[in-house]
């Protein structure tokens, strides 16, 4: 009994977020998508080296620091470009995207460098 | 009763002998073989005038034939020295020496020019180097011409100046203003006095003469000795100027003495051996290392040969090293002082004395003269003599009576002498002994003269004894320098024990529980070295007699530690040894299919991106479309790109300044374009919004 409304109590929460979430815009979409293709990558380097060792780790931080800065700088861009967000009504979205460009440059140098 | 009296005599001589035994030797070709080394020409010359003398005075001594080529320059020299009016004297002293024995082309002018010069320096001198230089100038125009007349006219007053500077011990003074004398300005004086004798006029005063030859007496009784019978003058100053030491001192005062001997033509009674003590002195010095030390010997010793005094003969031996076994003879040879021959002498071997013991035998034996080599030989030793060291006493005896005021022998002459012989070894043995019981474990016969390998073993309550006996050619017993018994372990540890004797025999025991402490407790193989020598042993040996394997027990804590071996010295500057690294063991690594699914599956959430792109239906419906902005936005992608792939070269090739020196162009680049993009991206939106 309580299993199955457990059940048709998430399939419920799912079918209400899958709902609101599909009122959301194109390009939050877009960025939602990088953000979980940056964090599946993560998570794929992770078990890669929960299989191999941490040797070499600076290679290894490299790697994950890419994957989760570019996921942490687009969760920013993201909240920048939310017309919903009052906060950054002044902002320019093309504005937020040069920073997210930029801040990406920045960033992927110092792990070139610390790629090794 | 005779013995008695004998063995008195015996004493009474060894009282009445002082003097040390010692050799010296007369002028030889190694002085020569010296004097042309020391003399050497540089620049076709030896130097100044005074060292030009020098050279050629020795080699005229000595008999050398020199080079003629120094001949021109150096007459050259002497020529313009004297004709020269501003010469100084001394320079024109020298000259005039070397003239004399170079005989350069000099005219009679070239001696009147000079003359009155050396004239008036006579009458204005004041010290005894002006009176020595004037004085001895005219004594060698007189020797060199006999056109120019040489003559002192006031003889009597120059020979009270120069012996007003005497001192009271025989000494002189070199001025009046200088108070300290010295012995070398005594011989100076000598000579220039006996030059006055010899340029005077009229005949010098008895009385002065007199009052000279006390001073000669007094500077005799100065005399320094050493004890084995050579006399010196010592020179008490030594002027920096100067530097006249005792042999430079002692060969002008002997130059002096015979130059005024030969001058005064009176009897002057010095005593023999002091002239004899003087030529030992010359002689005693061998062959000098400095050219002017080689001047002053030669021309010291050419002074006593040819002086009036006394001609010193010297007894000299060509070999001090007898051998028993080669049956070597007793050769001496008796010359004078530079090498010539002696008159009609004999030789005779008076006494032996054996060093080390007191008891000497007289002998009084005559020597046989063998004129073809002009030595006298001895042809058998006495009966008594065995190996050793001695003291050999001879007495020159001269033939002619006459020649006993000519010519000084000395008395007795003493000269050291080895004898040496093959001492035979035998009865020797070694042996292995019970400490308790002192019975014979084991025992081996060695022969010393060939090679021996024993191989003893023992342990700490043992002991070795070595035995042998040393016999001399004539049946007495021998005592050696060195017999030493040595044991060297494996590690190099060494100990070394003399062999005592009694008697003939010699032995040695070594009682290891004795030694244990001194042998560190170290246990294992030591070869045994006996060592036995001796001057005068022709057969001393250093052999190896085998090994001994020795069982000592453990040591103790508190021992001392064996000394430690001193490093090979060659092997300290070897090659070392091959350096091992020990490298960190290298980080085990995944495979390499592992590694590259991985990769694949890296790539996966890229293509599931795109996917979901495409799912979204994502477009470029945004793209500027008109040229200019098109262009710029092209620019923006290219210039990403290019940043994107300047990371790329900068993880694989470049450095980090490269990159940021060019990433620095890109990034004002990208900023340009970028801004132009978005900018007019915005303002399209901008004008929508309004719109």
């Amino acid at each position: 009994m309580g299993r199955s409304t457990t059940s048709k109590d998430a399939e419920a929460l799912f079918h209400s977020l899958h709902s609101a979430y599909a009122s959301t815009p194109t390009n939050l979409k877009i960025i939602d998508l990088y953000i979980m293709f940056a964090v599946v990558t993560a998570v794929i380097q992770v078990v890669y080296m929960a299989i191999v060792g941490s040797f070499p780790f600076n290679s290894f931080l490299s790697g994950e620091l890419s994957c989760v800065g570019t996921a942490v700088l687009a969760v920013c861009l993201r909240i920048q470009v939310n017309k919903e967000n009052k906060e950054f009504k002044d902002l320019p979205p093309e504005r937020a995207f040069a920073d997210f460009v930029l801040c990406n440059l920045v960033l992927h140098l110092v792990i070139m460098n610390f790629l090794g | 009763m005779t013995r008695n009296f004998g063995f008195l005599v015996v004493a009474l001589v060894l009282v009445a002998s002082t003097c040390e035994a010692a050799i010296f030797n007369p002028i030889s070709d190694s002085h020569r073989s010296a004097a042309l080394q020391l003399f050497s020409v540089s620049d076709g010359s030896f130097g100044s005038l005074e060292e030009t003398y020098e050279a050629l005075r020795t080699f005229e001594v000595l008999g050398i034939e020199k080079k003629v080529d120094t001949r021109t320059s150096t007459c050259a020299t002497v020529v313009d020295t004297i004709g020269s009016p501003s010469s100084a004297l001394k320079d024109l002293f020298q000259a005039l020496r070397i003239n004399g024995i170079l005989k350069c082309e000099l005219n009679d002018e070239a001696f009147k020019g000079i003359m009155p010069r050396i004239k008036d320096a006579i009458n204005d001198s004041h010290s005894l180097l002006d009176y020595y230089y004037s004085i001895g100038g005219l004594m060698l125009i007189k020797d060199q011409t006999s056109e120019v007349a040489v003559h002192l006219g006031d003889a009597d007053r120059i020979f009270r100046s120069i012996k007003a500077l005497s001192q009271s011990d025989g000494r002189w003074r070199f001025s009046s203003n200088n108070p300290e004398s010295s012995t070398y300005a005594a011989g100076l004086a000598l000579e220039t006095l006996a030059g006055v004798v010899s340029l005077a006029s009229s005949e010098i005063d008895h009385s002065l003469l007199a009052t000279l030859k006390n001073d000669i007496v007094k500077l005799f009784d100065g005399i320094e000795k050493y004890d084995d019978g050579a006399c010196y003058f010592d020179e008490k100053i030594i002027d920096a100027h100067m530097h006249q030491g005792s042999l430079s001192a002692s060969s002008v005062v002997v130059h002096g003495l015979t130059a005024f001997v030969t001058a005064a033509k009176g009897s002057l009674n010095l005593p023999g051996d002091k002239i004899l003590g003087l030529a030992k002195f010359f002689l005693g010095i061998g062959v000098p290392g400095s050219a002017k030390d080689l001047y002053h010997q030669i021309v010291a010793l050419a002074c006593l040969e040819n002086s009036r005094v006394s001609v010193p003969l010297i007894l000299s031996l060509p070999a001090t090293v007898l051998s028993v076994s080669t049956k070597d003879q007793l050769k001496v040879r008796v010359n004078t002082v530079l090498g010539s021959a002696a008159p009609p002498l004999s030789v005779k071997l008076m006494q032996i004395f054996r060093s080390g013991s007191k008891d000497a035998s007289v002998i009084d034996q005559e020597l046989k003269f063998d004129p073809e080599n002009a030595v006298h030989v001895l042809e058998t030793l006495p009966k008594n003599v065995d190996v050793g060291k001695y003291i050999f006493s001879f007495e020159i005896l001269l033939h002619d009576p006459e020649h006993k005021k000519i010519y000084a022998t000395g008395g007795r002459t003493k000269v050291p002498l080895y004898v040496t012989g093959v001492i035979s070894v035998d009865h020797a043995e070694i042996a292995i002994l019970d400490s308790d019981l002192g019975s014979v474990e084991m025992q081996k016969k060695l022969d010393l003269s060939g090679e021996n390998a024993v191989a003893l073993s023992a342990n700490h309550l043992q002991k070795l004894r070595l035995s042998f006996q040393l016999t001399t050619p004539f049946g007495h017993t021998f005592k050696p320098h060195q017999a030493f018994l040595k044991l060297r372990h494996e590690s190099g540890v060494e100990h070394i024990f003399v062999v005592g004797n009694s008697g003939k025999k010699f032995e040695i025991v070594l009682d290891f529980l004795g030694l244990v402490e001194k042998f560190f407790y170290l246990s294992g193989r030591y070869d045994i070295q006996l060592t036995v020598g001796d001057t005068v042993m022709e057969n001393s040996f250093l052999h190896l007699l085998g090994y001994l394997e020795l069982d000592l027990p453990d040591a103790p804590e508190k021992a001392a530690r064996p000394p430690p071996q001193p490093v090979h010295p060659y092997s300290r500057y070897g090659p070392k040894a091959e350096i091992i690294h020990i490298f960190r063991a290298p980080e085990k690594r995944p495979p390499r299919d592992l590694s590259f699914v991985f990769m694949g599956l890296v790539l996966l959430p890229f293509f599931g991106f795109m996917a979901g792109l495409f799912y979204l239906r994502a477009n470029l419906k945004n793209l500027p479309k008109s040229t200019v902005p098109a262009t710029f936005a092209m620019l923006f992608h290219l210039g990403i790109a290019a940043v994107l792939l300047l990371y790329t070269f900068f993880w694989l090739k470049l450095d980090l300044f490269t990159t940021l020196k060019a990433l620095g162009f890109l990034g004002v680049f990208l900023t340009f374009v970028g801004h132009r993009t978005l900018s007019h991206l915005a303002s399209t939106s901008a004008k929508l919004k309004s719109a």
